[in-house]
């Protein structure tokens, strides 16, 4: 059966300590990524949550694998829309590579089934979120803010 | 050459552009599945691929014993950024589908 899978690769000006951070630190993400914190203790089988500027939950899941400055694996499910949220757990593989003085970082994101929807309704926003990361640690500052509209009050 | 170089170099060809459109329309292809009905030779559609990859709209992924071929969507998107204001881009979009839908018009009315 095929599966749904979208890859995003960019390369940073960075190092893998810095991106490592930015991936996970709130204060860092908030900039980013929609205005959304992680939760999470960051070990392998521990739970994994993202949450909107306003306190609800987006997406939750788990943490499969962790090497810290080189690899993260998550599992997720999206939380606030019915018909995305029946279509059950999606996966999310992030790989940093140094390559001289950038960084290559490739997110793998997939679920298990054909035609997924989820994973087709995120890929608009995986290419600006990584635009923006890039843009924050390469200049220090973000692009738009909320690149899904939701509102930052 | 920058990275934006060699993106645009990359797309300067027909050729890559149909390997992007047909992975657009079905993503994570291996070498046989691209080369299908693409009218040209295997090694030709080996050195698009490796343009391509070098200007990173394409990413090979490695699945089992296969090769699976990827459009990354960053590059585009980033060019797209530069150009386009934020506010601009929704008065694009609907000047697009009018575009399509007139264009669509036009031929089931000839």
């Amino acid at each position: 059966m095929p599966d749904s899978r979208f890859v995003y690769v960019t390369y940073i000006r960075t190092t893998p300590p810095r991106l490592w951070q930015a991936l996970r630190d709130p204060e860092f993400t908030r900039q980013y990524w929609m205005d959304t914190r992680q939760e999470s203790d960051w070990i392998p089988g521990a739970s994994w949550t993202l949450l909107l500027a306003d306190g609800r939950v987006a997406d939750q899941g788990e943490v499969l694998e962790i090497e810290p400055e080189r690899k993260l694996v998550l599992r997720w499910r999206n939380q606030f829309m019915p018909e995305l949220h029946e279509e059950g757990d999606s996966r999310m593989t992030c790989t940093l590579e140094p390559q001289g003085e950038l960084v290559k970082l490739t997110i793998i994101h997939e679920m298990d089934r054909p035609d997924s929807k989820y994973i087709n309704a995120v890929s608009n926003g995986w290419p600006k979120i990584l635009s923006s990361l890039k843009s924050l640690l390469e200049t220090g500052e973000a692009l738009e803010k909320s690149v899904f509209g939701a509102k930052s009050a | 050459m920058d990275d934006l170089d060699k993106v645009f170099q990359a797309l300067a060809d027909p050729g890559r552009r149909m390997l992007l459109d047909r992975l657009h329309a079905q993503n994570g292809q291996t070498l046989g599945q691209l080369c299908e009905r693409m009218g040209m030779t295997r090694q030709a559609v080996t050195k698009h691929l490796k343009i391509l990859e070098e200007a990173t709209l394409v990413v090979p992924i490695r699945r089992g014993r296969e090769k699976l071929h990827y459009l990354n969507p960053v590059p585009i998107h980033e060019i797209s950024d530069r150009w386009i204001g934020k506010f601009e881009r929704g008065h694009l979009r609907a000047l697009a589908e009018l575009k399509q839908k007139l264009e669509e018009e036009g031929k089931s009315h000839a």
